[in-house]
């Protein structure tokens, strides 16, 4: 897999974004803020969450351990993982 | 028009999937329609050639209607009632964002006069919207599914005779269990309590057939197997619940992998009529909903509902001695003309054992 580009932490964040609204329809075109909290804000359940997690995984093209994924709250924590591993990738 | 559920009167024909002359064959898809609820893949219940279509893509038909011939079958899908004929053009499925199949549904625009201007094509929410006639009326599909939901549930309250029972579920060696074989898993093949609940339940389905299948016509009939209906919410308002045909045969991958496709059809389009008819049982969990009790509400003419609240540390006391334990909230909504208190608690009973040995589930 071609890695993404993940050279700027804004480039992270719109991978996220888009990530995200491949998860949750409903919320094309709709603002997301940064630090939204993906269940509570978003609405996010379980199953989407794991979605989502994978989705970065695809990402990364790594997995993300378990003890990562309670960490990953918002859209700008999520960025912000994806960033920093891509970069000791 | 089939009907795709007890609270649908109407659907509306989105597109055809087959044209005069195609042959098909029992389980094929034929035609997408639009329930009030969500867009539903139709699928034929006969061998056959696709003779006449007679409703077209737009049109909204009462259920019982024909919406085609079909050569070397009976009679199509539906039963006969008074329709015009109406010529209608074939059109295949197109690539279109779930997001612009929705909205090319909600204006009344068939996705086969849009151009796509996405990746191959595939059409976007605002190729829809330059599509549409401005002066079209927009129905208000959020009040549709309310309709829908209350004609249901009203109907549900007015003729079956709920009872409710409830339990407090351990879950620590359930969740346990789980933790460690997700530990050893990418996140893709990770397993989710919930998993867990449903394959416990479709056991004791299977264990206790009285809740398993349909009060029709002053009697209990059967399920012809465990048809999981589970409750999902559609985010934009509104649930359906779908079947996972023969839950209680799959493993818990399986499950997994058949909840996950289930929860992203109910959501972006694609579900299929048998999905909606089918259910011999539903499950709501609602322990996303932060609450610890759910009471449900029967789906007729279905005759029971499990629910489960949220998963939390309970203070618990066991052998005389008080410590703290992930547990979770279990009720049976059941029918009383079907069954009666003391089976249902053996119904509880058997999810509960069940759940103590992850496992063999």
């Amino acid at each position: 897999m071609t890695p993404p580009p993940l050279a700027t932490i804004e480039d992270a964040q719109r991978l996220v974004l888009d990530a995200l609204v491949d998860v949750a329809p409903d919320l094309e075109g709709t603002r997301i803020p940064a630090d939204a909290l993906l269940r509570e804000d978003l609405g996010l359940d379980s199953m989407d969450f794991m979605n989502l997690m994978a989705a970065l995984s695809e990402l990364l093209d790594a997995d993300i351990p378990e003890r990562d994924v309670s960490q990953l709250e918002t859209v700008e924590a999520c960025a912000a993982y994806l960033h920093d591993r891509a970069g000791i990738r | 028009m089939p009907s795709l559920g007890a609270d649908m009167t109407s659907g509306k024909l989105v597109s055809w999937h087959v044209k005069p002359g195609d042959v098909v064959k029992r389980g094929d898809i034929v035609a997408t329609v639009d329930t009030s609820k969500a867009e539903i893949d139709v699928e034929i219940f006969e061998d056959g050639t696709i003779g006449e279509l007679l409703v077209a893509e737009g049109e909204r038909v009462p259920v019982g209607s024909v919406l085609a011939t079909v050569n070397g079958a009976p009679q199509a899908a539906a039963e006969p009632a008074p329709v015009e004929p109406v010529p209608a053009p074939a059109a295949e499925r197109r690539p279109a964002s779930p997001l612009a199949r929705r909205t090319a549904a909600d204006l009344g625009v068939p996705l086969g006069q849009v151009t796509g201007s996405g990746p191959g094509g595939a059409i976007l929410v605002r190729d829809v919207g330059a599509s549409a006639a401005p002066s079209e009326p927009q129905p208000d599909r959020a009040l549709s599914m309310r309709e829908a939901i209350a004609a249901a549930m009203a109907r549900s309250k007015r003729e079956i005779p709920h009872y409710y029972l409830g339990t407090t579920i351990d879950m620590e060696a359930a969740l346990t269990w789980l933790s460690e074989q997700n530990a050893q898993r990418p996140v893709a093949e990770r397993v989710l309590p919930a998993v867990l609940m449903l394959k416990a339940v479709a056991i004791a389905c299977r264990e206790l057939p009285a809740f398993n299948g349909y009060w029709v016509e002053g009697a209990f009939r059967p399920g012809t197997g465990v048809h999981l209906g589970v409750a999902i919410s559609l985010r934009t308002g509104g649930l359906v619940a779908p079947a996972i045909h023969d839950a209680d045969r799959l493993d818990l991958d399986a499950l997994m992998a058949a909840l996950r496709d289930l929860v992203r059809r109910a959501r972006s389009g694609g579900l299929r009529s048998s999905e909606l008819t089918d259910p011999t049982v539903t499950v709501t969990n609602l322990g996303d909903g932060g609450v610890p009790t759910v009471y449900g509400v029967i789906y007729p003419p279905q005759v029971a509902l499990v629910g489960f609240g949220s998963i939390s540390e309970r203070p618990w006391a066991a052998g005389g001695m008080l410590g703290a334990r992930r547990a979770v909230d279990t009720t049976l909504a059941a029918d009383h003309r079907a069954t009666d208190g003391m089976s249902g608690a053996s119904f509880l009973k058997a999810v509960d054992r069940l759940l103590q040995t992850p496992e063999q589930l």
